[in-house]
């Protein structure tokens, strides 16, 4: 099978600064014109979260309050000390000129970046369809991930 | 450098990576093939990333001009 043009990322984080790379990179690919995918999994939905309380049971609904989606909410991989941190890099990015997630994560859409979330992860965080942006494409298994990554000529997993 | 002239001008004073670029994708896309976009920025990671973007996607880097405080930058959509 031969690399195509294209670039593929898999999210697995959902730390701030983990999300920025991801779609720095995703915007940057798209604009150089590489078909571009990202595959969210496990903690890297909170990305694609439209940020409302998810859960159904007991242990669900904990992962959702604990874990609660949205772009904005994301918090720093180190340094977070329950929100300062995140606060502080806000901050410090905004007066670099440096953009929001929420406004980079428009860039991807808007250069056609395919959004793909992984089925198993919401199924076991007991995230639903729904409590996605309507922007995701699909919901799909591994085997997805694989074949179209297989397809790329650049993979990336952050 | 001689003086180039461009067919539309993008500002992108202020911004970082990679919104210099993600714009001037966005632009291209709506020019037509031979046209010149001339980049505004002010961000130095733009000095490498204009022609890096410039080789990756086939369009033609035509330079850049030191002005008050920024570069401009000059591209021409490929043909």
């Amino acid at each position: 099978m031969a690399a195509k043009n294209a670039a593929t990322i898999i999210l697995l984080s959902g730390d701030m600064d983990r999300v920025f790379a991801a779609f720095t990179l995703a915007s940057s690919s798209a604009a150089a014109g590489m078909n571009t995918t990202i595959f969210f999994t496990f903690w890297g939905l909170k990305a694609i979260q439209d940020g409302n309380l998810t859960g159904k049971g007991f242990m669900g609904r904990m992962v959702g309050l604990l874990n609660r989606g949205g772009v904005e909410r994301l918090g720093p991989s180190k340094f977070n000390f329950g929100g300062m941190g995140r606060w502080m890099f806000k901050k410090m990015m905004a007066a670099k000129g440096v953009t929001s997630l929420t406004e980079l994560r428009q860039a991807c859409i808007d250069l056609g970046v395919h959004f793909l979330a992984c089925k198993m992860s919401m199924d076991v965080m007991e995230i639903k369809r729904e409590d996605l942006i309507p922007e995701v494409e699909d919901v799909v298994g591994a085997a997805t991930a694989t074949k179209i990554a297989a397809e790329s000529s650049i993979q990336y997993f952050i | 450098m001689e003086a180039i002239k461009a067919d539309q001008v993008q500002d992108s004073l202020g911004q970082a990576c990679p919104m210099p670029i993600v714009h001037m994708a966005k632009n291209m896309r709506g020019m037509a093939a031979g046209q010149v976009l001339e980049l505004r920025a002010d961000d130095e990671g733009a000095h490498a990333d204009i022609p890096a973007w410039c080789e990756q996607t086939g369009n033609e880097f035509l330079g850049k001009e030191q002005a008050d405080g920024y570069f401009k930058y000059y591209v021409r959509k490929k043909a």
